[in-house]
């Protein structure tokens, strides 16, 4: 880790920062240390471990004065994360890919207990047979399980996703756990640029103070966690659980914009990226959106009219403002780092499609499945998806929904 | 601290009436002592994992529950707790939580010595201030009388049926206590629901060790163990009175027998009456008795060996006398 210190000049309207060069992985640990979370709970996997061990370091070294759990199993991570949660305590913990199949089970019970919990997810592919690389396989599989998800471009979104992610779970009328996720080895390891809040009283201030209503730890009104829920009530529970999702898109923008205005970079659901007359678009999600813009710098600089759509918020998914933004398209390309196996197209793509149904939409539409287990993706390749693309612009039939991209056939 | 059974009975109870454990059932007494075991100034957040007593005591939108209470999973009851213990720590040292807490983890048999094996074993070894209490009712009794590894050899259960090919379950129990013994902790006990005494004493001990506590309390089903409603009890009192329940304590590594019985009552005495061992008095299974009968001699042989050891160690450790 190599270190600027820069501070933007007097009379900057934005806080100071610094410019740091950092992975992802750091970058998500320097986020975890200016926040000092009251409990983490550790466990070992690639690509995540760096992020982890950096934080722990933070611990031995008195930077923090969290409370780390080294356990024994991610299962048990996402366990005593619950539990930490519960008691009234700003929990985190982070996990990869068969981390997070292992943890599924708790995953799930951590939103349906309302516990605010943030946690980094370095995406890794799913096993088997083993892979350590990216592909979206582990979040994508888990995006029913009642979690929010924010996915990033690179380092510099890791750290302000991470730094937002507290203020989303934590609001009042949201009460749910927010995934923040960057591509594995691609994001985690590669050294970037990245502008660090130079003040940690400036995040902790943002952040706020925790202050839970109903905790184990509460002397004067005891609380019972997780009873038997039956026919008579689960329904109206997950029924609440929903409402969080509902509340959440206007909490997310608002902490987006609030976030922009102390440090010049804004978040919202998504980003339009040359989207204004853009009559080709690819919608993408993760490192691949920063290839998608070279890949679209070069076409706007030919005359093409492409642009992107990134998602930075799956989870509430944002369909009516992507709907807005493809329906002035004559062709759309979602690609999808992931398989919905024995459904054509991959989950990216379906929600959007099904989302458009709902719009109304008539643009055409296909899905590019491309860099599954870390498989490369390129500008060319990218290139070569708005090429299919000004195809079906012109009045050309779509041959196969389900496409793939950097495949041996 | 010995147990004042007149002061105990002057204590709040923590666990309300109105809960749905079975008539005769011998865990909800346990767990009525169990949140009695706090001194006044001291508050109690328990975990537990899914099964019956947690099934019986929380139905939305009732809490049987005075304390606080957690329940994650199945398999997770210490690994959840211990995440609620180290969030004390670090409120405590931030000034957010000024009350004493103590905390108590519970499973039974199967979501301890089973599926809860491993998240046990984690938070005991990390060394969390905790009390894991094990009910041990020797199987899946919640999910409707399945072999468990705690459950004795030759008992049939909806698993290990006695049947023409089979004699029940075939193998004999995990020794648990012994594996936590092993993992070194300050307390780790063996206790049984027909002794409260005894029991009250080791969950105060263990509440109060300053370091991760394990103890296992036998507490039969008379649904699994087909036994007369009102006979749980004294069914776990045979089981001590035969030892093949030794009722005994590990403090800081030294063993001590609680109880010697007078004369070791035959296993047969245990096993009679039991309807999930009937099928073991045919001629055809009488071995299976005899192996259980050699199994509780060879324990307790090594305990009363343990125990010797443990004198001469607590003996040669002590300063030498003037």
């Amino acid at each position: 880790m190599s270190t600027t210190a820069v501070s933007k000049g007097a009379g900057s309207k934005f806080t100071p920062h610094e410019i740091m060069g950092l992975s992802g992985n750091e970058a998500a640990a320097e986020a975890l240390k200016q926040v000092n979370p009251d409990v983490a709970a550790v466990f070992p996997i690639t690509p995540q471990t760096e992020l982890m061990h950096k934080f722990a370091e933070y611990v031995a070294n008195g930077a923090v004065d969290t409370e780390l759990i080294n356990v024994e199993s991610e299962h048990s991570a996402m366990s005593a994360t619950v539990g930490a949660s519960a008691a009234g305590a700003r929990a985190v913990t982070a996990t990869s890919a068969n981390g997070l199949a292992l943890m599924w089970e708790i995953v799930a019970i951590a939103s349906s207990l309302r516990l605010p919990i943030v946690m980094p997810v370095v995406n890794r592919a799913i096993s088997g047979p083993l892979n350590i690389h990216c592909d979206h396989s582990d979040t994508m599989g888990c995006r029913d399980l009642g979690w929010i998800q924010l996915y990033s471009e690179d380092s510099q979104e890791a750290y302000d996703n991470m730094i937002q992610a507290f203020r989303i779970a934590e609001d009042k009328s949201v009460m749910l756990p927010v995934m923040v996720t960057f591509d594995g080895f691609i994001i985690s390891h590669t050294m970037e640029r990245v502008e660090i809040i130079a003040d940690d009283g400036v995040v902790r201030k943002f952040v706020g103070e925790y202050k839970p209503e109903n905790y184990l730890l509460n002397a004067q009104h005891p609380v019972t966690y997780g009873p038997l829920d039956l026919p008579d009530w689960l329904f109206e529970h997950k029924r609440q659980e929903v409402q969080g999702f509902l509340n959440a898109p206007e909490v997310i923008k608002k902490v987006g914009r609030e976030y922009g205005q102390i440090t010049g970079r804004s978040y919202d659901l998504l980003e339009n990226y040359r989207m204004d007359d853009a009559e080709l678009a690819v919608v993408a999600l993760g490192s691949t959106a920063g290839t998608a813009k070279a890949a679209i710098d070069e076409l706007r600089d030919e005359g093409v009219k492409a642009g992107l759509v990134k998602i930075r918020c799956f989870r509430p998914f944002p369909g009516k403002e992507l709907c807005a933004t493809l329906g002035r398209c004559k062709a759309v390309s979602v690609m999808d780092r992931s398989f919905s196996f024995g459904l054509e197209g991959g989950p990216v793509f379906n929600e959007i499609r099904g989302a458009a149904y709902g719009a109304g939409l008539k643009v055409p539409m296909v899905s590019h499945i491309y860099g599954i287990g870390g498989r490369d993706i390129n500008v060319t390749q990218i290139r070569g998806i708005f090429e299919g693309l000004k195809k079906l612009a012109s009045g050309g039939r779509i041959e196969t929904v389900e496409n793939y991209v950097g495949l041996r056939e | 601290m010995a147990l004042n059974l007149k002061k105990l009975s002057h204590k709040p109870e923590m666990l309300a009436p109105g809960h749905r454990a079975c008539s005769g059932c011998t865990a909800p007494f346990m767990i009525r002592l169990a949140l009695k075991m706090v001194e006044d100034d001291e508050k109690l957040v328990t975990s537990i994992a899914t099964g019956c007593m947690e099934v019986v005591t929380t139905i939305y939108p009732f809490s049987a529950w005075k304390c606080s209470n957690i329940h994650c999973a199945f398999e997770n009851s210490a690994a959840t707790l211990s995440g609620a213990e180290a969030a004390y720590r670090v409120l405590a040292k931030r000034g957010k939580v000024k009350e004493k807490f103590k905390f108590l983890a519970m499973g039974g048999d199967g979501g301890t010595y089973d599926i809860g094996f491993q998240s046990l074993s984690g938070a005991m070894e990390r060394g969390h201030e905790m009390l894991y209490i094990c009910y041990d009712n020797e199987g899946y009794m919640n999910t409707g009388i399945q072999r468990s590894s705690a459950t004795p050899k030759g008992a049939e259960t909806n698993t290990s049926f006695a049947g023409t090919a089979k004699p029940g379950k075939e193998q004999h129990r995990k020794d648990l206590t012994a594996c936590l013994v092993a993992h070194d902790i300050p307390y780790v006990a063996q206790a049984s629901v027909h002794n409260i005494r005894d029991l009250g004493d080791k969950i105060y001990k263990g509440l109060h060790c300053g370091g991760p506590a394990f103890i296992n309390v036998l507490a039969p089903c008379h649904r699994g163990w087909r036994i007369g409603v009102d006979q749980g009890v004294e069914y776990a009192r045979l089981a001590v009175e035969a030892n093949f329940w030794p009722l005994f304590e590990v403090e800081k590594g030294l063993y001590k027998i609680n109880y010697k019985p007078k004369t070791q009552l035959p296993i047969t005495d245990w096993l009679k009456g039991q309807g999930r061992f009937k099928h073991l008095f045919n001629d055809k299974n009488k071995h299976i008795i005899d192996e259980l009968q050699a199994e509780a001699d060879k324990k307790w042989k090594q305990l009363l060996r343990r125990e010797a050891e443990s004198l001469e160690d607590a003996k040669a450790a002590a300063p030498a006398q003037a």
